[in-house]
């Protein structure tokens, strides 16, 4: 039988505030265990929750990007369960009333085509403290200072219904956020966690199988693996006739495997209810209006517009947009070079392959914005063929100077004064008589074959300085005679 | 409203709470006794009346962003039964 898989995602987004959501504490990632988390994070008998501005402005920030509808008047309530790490006993969250409601936008597929994904709803918490395993004998550590922390809670449709689609839609989730500057999105340190409800119907089914969730996965990679080893897991138990549980799943990286998490085997009750410690958060229109006029141009805009004015492929200009460092870099760059495709063409291929070989960001690329732009001036206006522009990119890699400097220094001219190349042609042409008269004497389809080895002889010449086009030109003349 | 002692019994253990073999029967009883009060006002006809979340009519109050707690981490520790490395300690727990 051929089966679908039908997915949808929570994904959880740490919100880059300065201080925690309901205390003045400090809201920063790698601190001493426990310093920072204040009295109120530590859920201290007596305390009480004041909700950070920024964490709502935000959320509501999120909610415009994602075209979702704003809550207006949007409630907080308690999330009932025992952890050590939440040292309430619940979590502060928000059920029934959300600050952001349903929205829907469009996702790039790898190729540059869109597809719309339908968000259900977004809503704001506080993130738990962190467990340490396997430091302590027969104890188990707690570090609350990630208590507090900001959370924006993205929920998803089950729209999904295929690994590639869900990743495509969580690395745009992750470039929306960066550029509004909502979220470092820095995965690693578990900025952006995501969530996969995943279950199996057989095809043209339009009934759900039975779900499960794999828990806090924190990488592009993993969610793609973890998708692919769930569903063959799921699709081997129904296929040899058994009954898929509903229940909570981990990924195991190491095994590349998931597995059950028998501490939630109980089924979750959260008993949810209104958080009478704080009041409903109200919004006006004036206050989301302001905010909406404030975005900067997102990620589906800027596309747009590369494709529109720079006269870019989809799939370029949605590589580009990707983050907003490397569109800045597109634009200072083409600002300068005056060559949008060829800018492109450079950032997407040696460029990009470079930062990949170092692992560094285009934010850490040792060749700049107006380095690159200097480069690509000298391949449009024939100085350089593509081959030596290859020498001078290494050259600016290795911080040899400008283009030109690097041109001048290694002597990289291409030649394509037309009196030097007749020489060289010439020479070339009187050294070796045979081939001459072989190619005199060919048919056409023969002759393009011959022609490279006097295309060989002159680039060897020229110390393939030669330029291409022009010596192909020049050669067929002088060889017709 | 028959609430059984085994709804007792789940319900305690998701508060996390032990309730004696021989106390179950009498907390179910008292048990009961809230949940028919509840009953009752639940038969209040509430057509056209908002939710209330919060019994003050006002809204929630925003603080800036800024970090102004100083966290003293010594002093918070001081009431822990164990503590190690900034760490608290609590029995295991495992996943």
């Amino acid at each position: 039988m051929s089966w679908e898989v039908v997915m949808g995602l929570e994904v959880h987004l740490q919100l880059a505030t300065d201080s925690k959501i309901f205390s003045g504490a400090a809201n920063r990632f790698g601190a001493d265990p426990n310093e920072q988390a204040c009295a109120v994070d530590l859920g201290m008998p007596g305390m009480l929750p004041v909700l950070n501005e920024r964490a709502v402005r935000f959320a509501v920030m999120f909610g415009l990007g994602v075209g979702a509808r704003i809550g207006k008047r949007s409630v907080f309530d308690r999330k009932n369960y025992f952890y050590p790490d939440l040292p309430k006993g619940y979590q502060v969250s928000q059920f029934f009333e959300p600050i952001v409601c349903e929205g829907q936008f469009d996702v790039p597929r790898p190729d540059g085509s869109l597809f719309p994904s339908r968000s259900t709803r977004d809503h704001l918490e506080e993130d738990a403290g962190k467990s340490v395993h396997d430091a302590y004998a027969g104890q188990t550590g707690i570090d609350l200072n990630r208590a507090g922390t900001p959370l924006l809670e993205i929920v998803t449709e089950p729209d999904f219904r295929t690994a590639e689609q869900a990743v495509a839609y969580l690395k745009s989730l992750h470039s929306l956020a960066t550029y509004l500057g909502i979220s470092d999105g820095n995965m690693a340190e578990g900025s952006m966690r995501c969530d996969i409800n995943i279950s199996l119907r057989p095809q043209g089914s339009d009934e759900f199988g039975t779900r499960t969730e794999i828990k806090n996965v924190n990488s592009f990679r993993f969610v793609e693996r973890a998708i692919a080893v769930e569903t063959e897991r799921q699709m081997d138990i129904l296929e040899s006739g058994g009954q898929v549980v509903q229940e909570t799943r981990l990924y195991d990286a190491d095994r590349n495997e998931t597995r059950s998490m028998r501490s939630k085997e109980v089924a979750n009750d959260y008993r949810y209810f209104p958080e009478p410690d704080l009041l409903p958060i109200v919004l006006d229109d004036h206050y989301i209006d302001t905010l909406k006029a404030e975005l900067p141009e997102l990620p589906g805009a800027k596309r747009a517009r590369f494709i529109d004015s720079y006269e870019l492929s989809d799939y370029d200009a949605s590589l580009l947009v990707a983050s907003r460092d490397s569109a800045d870099f597109f634009e200072a760059a083409t600002g300068i070079s005056k060559s949008p495709k060829l800018t492109a063409n450079w950032m997407l291929g040696d460029l990009a392959a470079a930062l990949n070989r170092e692992s560094l960001t285009i934010s850490e690329s040792p060749v700049s914005a107006a380095a690159l732009a200097g480069l690509i001036v000298r391949i449009a206006d024939d100085t350089l063929s593509s081959k030596l522009a290859k020498q001078v990119f290494e050259g600016l890699w290795l911080g040899e100077g400008s283009a030109d400097e690097i041109i001048e220094a290694r002597g990289l001219k291409q030649v394509t004064d037309t009196g030097a190349l007749e020489q060289m042609v010439a020479s070339v042409i009187t050294d070796n008589p045979d081939q001459v008269a072989q190619y005199r004497a060919a048919d056409e389809g023969k002759q393009k074959k011959l022609l490279g080895f006097f295309v060989g002889q002159v680039m060897k010449a020229s110390k393939g300085q030669a330029n291409p086009q022009r010596l192909n030109a020049l050669l067929k003349d002088m060889l017709d005679g | 409203m028959a609430t059984t002692s085994a709804d007792v019994r789940a319900v305690a253990q998701l508060a996390q709470l032990r309730i004696e073999d021989d106390a179950i029967d009498d907390v179910t009883e008292r048990f009961n006794r809230i949940l028919d009060l509840v009953a009752e006002l639940q038969q209040i006809d509430t057509q056209g009346v908002e939710p209330m979340s919060n019994p003050h009519d006002m809204e929630q109050r925003l603080r800036p962003d800024a970090v102004t707690e100083q966290v003293d981490r010594t002093a918070l520790q001081d009431v822990a039964p164990a503590v190690e490395d900034g760490f608290f300690l609590v029995p295991r727990v495992i996943d």
